[in-house]
C-alpha cells in the first residue's frame, strides 16, 4: 500500500501528454492527491484550458501510474498559468517553447524573448499554435518560428 | 444562475459551426484558431450539459426542437466574414454573461477564454472592416445577415449592443440599427440551418447507436 506522500510524488512526475517535457506538477494541474471517501487514493486534477483535449490521456496515464486510484476533475479555482513552476519554465525554454509571463490582473501585452537566441525582437504570427494553451511566434533575430505558452 | 440548457447549446451549436471550418478556414492560422476556439466551447458545453443530464444523451439523442441554443450560434458560415461577425456578437455577450456569475465553476473557468476570443474576432472585424473594398463589403453583408438574430442574446446583455458597437466603429463599420428580430431559439423554434447541423453532429451516432472512442 502506498503512503499519500508515495502517490503525491508519483502522480505530479507523470508527464504532460501534449507537452512531454513537464510533468504533471511542474505545470500546476495537479490539484491534490488524498484518500478517497471509500478507501484507496484519489487524484484530483484540473484542465489547463476547458476544452483540453489531452485530458482523457491524464486520467488514463494518472490510473496506469497509481492502479486502482480514482481521478477527479474540477474547474475551480480556475488554473492560472502562474501555477506552472519555476522548473517546468526553465524546462519549457530548454525545449524551445517560451515559457509564459506573470498572468496579470489587467490584459497587457508584454516582450514575448526567443527561446533559441534570446532576442527581444520577436513578433506575433498567430495567436492561437498547435494547441489551446499555445500561441505562434517567430524570432526577428535568428528567424527561427517558436511556440509560447500564453498567460491565462 | 446560468441556464446550463440554453448556454449549454449554445456552446455545443457554435463549438460545431467552427470545427466545421477545420480544413476549410483562409489560412492555416485562422484553421487553427477556429479549431481551438472551438475546443474551448466545447469543453464549456460538455460541463454545462452534464449539468442537466447525460451529456451524449443531450447532444446525440435530441432534434432540432429540442434544443434550446439561441438563432445567432445556428447560423451558416457564408463566408470568413460571417463566421468573425457571429464570434464577436457570441463572445461578447457570454462574457458579459460569465462576468455576472464569478461563483460559477464554468463561468469562472470559461471568461478568461472568452476574453480571447473575443479580442480575436474584434482583431478580425478591424482588421476586415479597414481592409479592402472587398473584405469591407463582405463585413457589411455578414452584418446585415446576422443582425435579425442578435434580439435574443441583447435582450438578456443589453450591454453586447455596445461593446459590439465600440468594436465596429472601430473597423469603421456601422451597427445596422431598426432590423426587425426573430427569436425562437430558447422555445425550440429554429431556423432551417440547425437541422442541417444537427445530421452532421449525430450521423456517426445514429448509423452506430451507442458508438464509443
Amino acid at each position: 500500500m502506498v503512503t499519500l506522500e508515495e502517490a503525491r510524488a508519483v502522480a505530479a512526475a507523470v508527464p504532460d501528454p501534449e507537452l512531454p517535457m513537464v510533468t504533471l506538477g511542474d505545470l500546476g494541474i495537479l490539484r491534490e492527491v488524498r484518500h478517497a471517501p471509500g478507501g484507496g487514493i484519489e487524484v484530483v486534477i484540473t484542465p489547463t484550458y476547458s476544452g483540453c483535449p489531452a485530458m482523457d490521456a491524464i486520467r488514463d496515464d494518472l490510473r496506469r501510474a497509481l492502479p486502482g486510484a480514482v481521478v477527479t476533475t474540477v474547474l475551480s479555482p480556475p488554473w492560472t498559468t502562474d501555477w506552472i513552476t519555476e522548473e517546468g519554465r526553465g524546462k519549457l525554454r530548454e525545449h524551445g517553447i517560451s515559457p509564459p509571463g506573470r498572468a496579470a490582473a489587467v490584459p497587457v501585452t508584454l516582450g514575448v524573448r526567443c527561446p533559441q537566441c534570446g532576442s527581444p525582437g520577436t513578433r506575433l504570427v498567430s495567436r492561437y499554435g498547435s494547441t489551446a494553451c499555445k500561441a505562434h511566434y517567430a524570432c526577428s533575430d535568428c528567424l527561427e518560428p517558436f511556440e509560447h505558452l500564453k498567460e491565462l | 444562475m446560468i441556464d446550463a440548457l440554453e448556454i449549454g447549446d449554445d456552446c455545443l451549436v457554435l463549438s460545431q459551426r467552427l470545427a466545421a471550418q477545420v480544413t476549410r478556414a483562409p489560412t492555416l492560422e485562422e484553421d487553427i484558431a477556429l479549431a481551438n476556439l472551438s475546443l474551448d466551447l466545447l469543453g464549456q458545453a460538455r460541463a454545462l450539459l452534464s449539468r442537466v443530464g447525460d451529456e451524449d444523451e443531450l447532444a446525440y439523442r435530441r432534434g432540432p426542437a429540442e434544443y434550446r441554443n439561441c438563432l445567432l450560434v445556428e447560423q451558416p458560415d457564408a463566408d470568413f466574414a460571417h463566421t468573425v461577425v457571429r464570434h464577436l456578437l457570441y463572445s461578447t455577450f457570454l462574457h458579459a454573461l460569465y462576468a455576472d456569475h464569478p461563483d460559477d465553476d464554468v463561468a469562472a473557468k470559461g471568461i478568461k477564454e472568452l476574453a480571447y476570443h473575443r479580442d480575436y474576432a474584434g482583431l478580425w472585424a478591424v482588421r476586415l472592416g479597414r481592409g479592402t473594398q472587398e473584405s469591407g463589403r463582405r463585413m457589411v453583408a455578414a452584418l446585415a445577415a446576422l443582425w435579425p438574430y442578435t434580439g435574443e442574446i441583447f435582450a438578456v446583455r443589453p450591454e453586447t449592443e455596445e461593446r459590439v458597437g465600440q468594436v465596429l466603429r472601430q473597423a469603421g463599420l456601422q451597427a445596422p440599427h431598426g432590423v426587425p428580430q426573430r427569436d425562437g431559439g430558447r422555445r425550440g423554434e429554429h431556423t432551417e440551418h440547425l437541422t442541417g447541423l444537427l445530421d452532421e453532429l449525430q450521423c456517426l451516432h445514429r448509423e452506430h447507436l451507442g458508438a464509443r472512442w
